[in-house]
């Protein structure tokens, strides 16, 4: 029954995925790929279930190993979509005026280029 | 179940919403960055609850230290690398990442399979489909970074008899997930699917041209989704399954998008064997190319009211998008419309010239994508082709070529066109350039960061 469970929330989360990101601008294809790189990155919590349940020399190296690589793709990928992502500051963040406050490292302050369209264009 | 139990799943729903959330504000533009950091936020959470399981159950020094230690070397590697690389090398990163995603879901399959004694049928097959999934992306992926990164040829490298090599493989890894799930052999039949699973993601991507990468890498991501969420069912992790199941699909969707944009069957980028990689052989016959020298361009420049640039991956490899801004801003200065039309498939994947140019602090109302960009390469006086190549090819209108179909930017329109470029070679389809012997056009030959530069200098000295 508990497989049964596990199998339908699968299915459901397929369909969820399936629909979740339709007619996205070629513009953020890139982005979208690293985020959906970094949420997969949720495999670090499994590599540290499976750290505090070893008990031999051996699946202690597997979790070891396991914690490095799952750290790395979680951390690393939320990191490099941030990054992608903070050149597509909404025109009026960029232009100093009344955008989100609280993006860090944002340089403020207008540039002098105009506003407009967001680019995301379709 | 416990009331610590049920907090943590609550705690799991929480972060899964925020994933599904966090991936559909990332499908305009303005959100996007909204998206991620929410994303983020469940993952951080999802990570605590997971901790505080952890030590209500009571973990031992050993397993701290060695999960203290494992996450905090990789979570700093990984922040290194992503805060340390160059916007251009950005795509292998993204791979990179992806590999050891796979590499993390196979090994927790490992791990469960050594744990578990009697394991079951279903568990067995799931733990034995991670294995085999999370390998193929994991090898898959290097070869991709590597590929996008230079370190090994772009061009497809096909392997002697690779269709009975790749049956064979794929054989071997479909033979031992089956012995796994009837719980035959021990742990040999594991061995060697994953070793089976290993040698099937370097033999696939090896043959694939380095022009589909993008694609490849896709493919690859939605891959270690699927491994995620077999590892989930393994571990009975109900957020791991959703997870790994949204990326599986979403990430499969993007593939069949970007497989579009790129007019690519995603049939035939499988298959692989397209294209040369970087730099064929020079151009043979096919008529005359016309050079320019960077003074006569500045002057066509300076003089024109209608500029389009047109940047492709010689930009981004030579880093010069800001020469390129330079250049425009001077233009623009002096009353030119300059404009920016990003094909699609520009740079390294879907997306990365845009966000290179961004990097470059060009205002984003001037990046026209393709359907704008074209209607107006008619009236305009010169568009600048900065090492972009298949992507300008008049060639892709006619049936028969390699590039048959794939949709272009419509450069050859313009009044006149001037191609930057290092040298006269093939493109990654690795076919002549017919835009290059077209009557308008003039090659200006050099790097692309050099001869954007001295264009600048030679319309400031021109025209004061």
């Amino acid at each position: 029954m508990e497989a049964l469970d596990d199998l339908t929330v699968f299915v459901l989360s397929l369909l969820v995925g399936f629909e979740v990101i339709s007619r996205v601008p070629a513009t953020l294809h890139t982005p979208l790929m690293s985020a959906a790189n970094a949420v997969h990155g949720v495999v670090l919590v499994g590599a540290v279930l499976i750290g505090a349940s070893a008990h031999t020399p051996a699946g202690y190296a597997l979790a070891f190993l396991a914690c490095v690589f799952a750290a790395a793709n979680v951390v690393g990928g939320y990191a490099v979509t941030d990054r992608m992502l903070h050149m597509f500051r909404p025109p009026a963040e960029r232009a100093g005026a009344t955008g989100e406050p609280g993006a860090p490292g944002a340089p403020g302050g207008g540039d002098g280029r105009g506003t407009g369209g967001t680019g995301a264009a379709r | 179940m416990t009331a610590l139990e049920a907090a943590i799943g609550v705690v799991y729903l929480g972060a899964a919403a925020c994933f599904v959330l966090g991936l559909h504000l990332m499908n305009a533009p303005p959100t996007a960055r909204r998206g991620n950091a929410l994303s983020a936020g469940g993952m951080g959470a999802a990570l605590l609850a997971t901790l505080v399981l952890v030590v209500a159950q009571g973990t031992g020094p050993t397993a701290w230290a060695v999960i203290a230690a494992g996450t905090a070397i990789g979570a700093g590697g990984g922040l290194l690398a992503a805060l340390r690389v160059r916007m251009t090398a950005m795509p292998q990163l993204v791979s990179l990442f992806n590999a050891v995603g796979g590499g993390a879901a196979a090994l927790i399959g490992g791990f469960e399979f050594g744990a578990r004694s009697d394991p079951g049928a279903a568990v067995a097959a799931v733990i034995a489909l991670d294995v085999v999934i999370g390998s193929v992306a994991f090898s898959g992926s290097l070869v991709a970074a590597g590929k996008l990164d230079g370190r090994l040829p772009g061009r497809p490298v096909l392997l002697p008899a690779r269709a009975v090599l790749t049956a064979l493989l794929a054989l071997a890894a479909a033979a031992g997930t089956v012995l796994v799930a009837a719980g035959a052999g021990g742990p040999a039949p594991l061995a060697v699917a994953a070793a089976a699973a290993l040698l099937l993601g370097v033999v696939g991507v090896l043959a694939i041209g380095g022009a589909d990468m993008p694609v490849v890498v896709s493919l690859l991501n939605a891959c270690t989704g699927l491994a995620v969420a077999m590892a989930g069912f393994a571990l009975d992790n109900s957020m791991m399954v959703i997870a790994g199941a949204l990326v599986g699909a979403s990430g499969a969707i993007l593939t069949k998008l970007m497989a579009d944009a790129m007019n690519r069957p995603l049939s035939a980028v499988v298959a692989g064997g397209f294209g040369t990689g970087d730099g064929g052989p020079a151009v043979g016959g096919g008529g005359d190319v016309q050079r320019i020298g960077a003074d006569d361009a500045a002057i066509r420049l300076a003089y024109a009211s209608r500029v389009v640039m047109v940047p492709g991956y010689g930009l981004a490899a030579a880093q010069a998008q800001h020469e390129l801004r330079e250049l425009a801003d001077l233009l623009a200065g002096r009353g030119v419309r300059v404009d920016y039309a990003v094909h699609p498939v520009a740079g390294r994947m879907p997306g990365h010239m845009n966000v290179l140019l961004a990097e470059a602090k060009v205002p984003y109302e001037r990046m026209k994508e393709m359907e704008q960009a074209n209607p107006d390469f008619p009236r305009t006086d010169v568009a600048l082709v900065v090492g972009a190549n298949d992507v300008t090819n008049p060639a892709a209108r006619r049936p028969g070529t390699a590039i048959s179909g794939m949709p272009i930017l419509d450069v050859d329109k313009a009044e006149t066109v001037i191609v930057i470029k290092r040298s006269l070679g093939h493109g990654y389809a690795g076919i002549d350039n017919e835009l290059y012997t077209a009557p308008g056009t003039r090659m200006l030959l050099g790097d692309a960061k050099e001869a954007l530069a001295s264009l600048t200098a030679a319309v400031k000295a021109l025209v004061g």
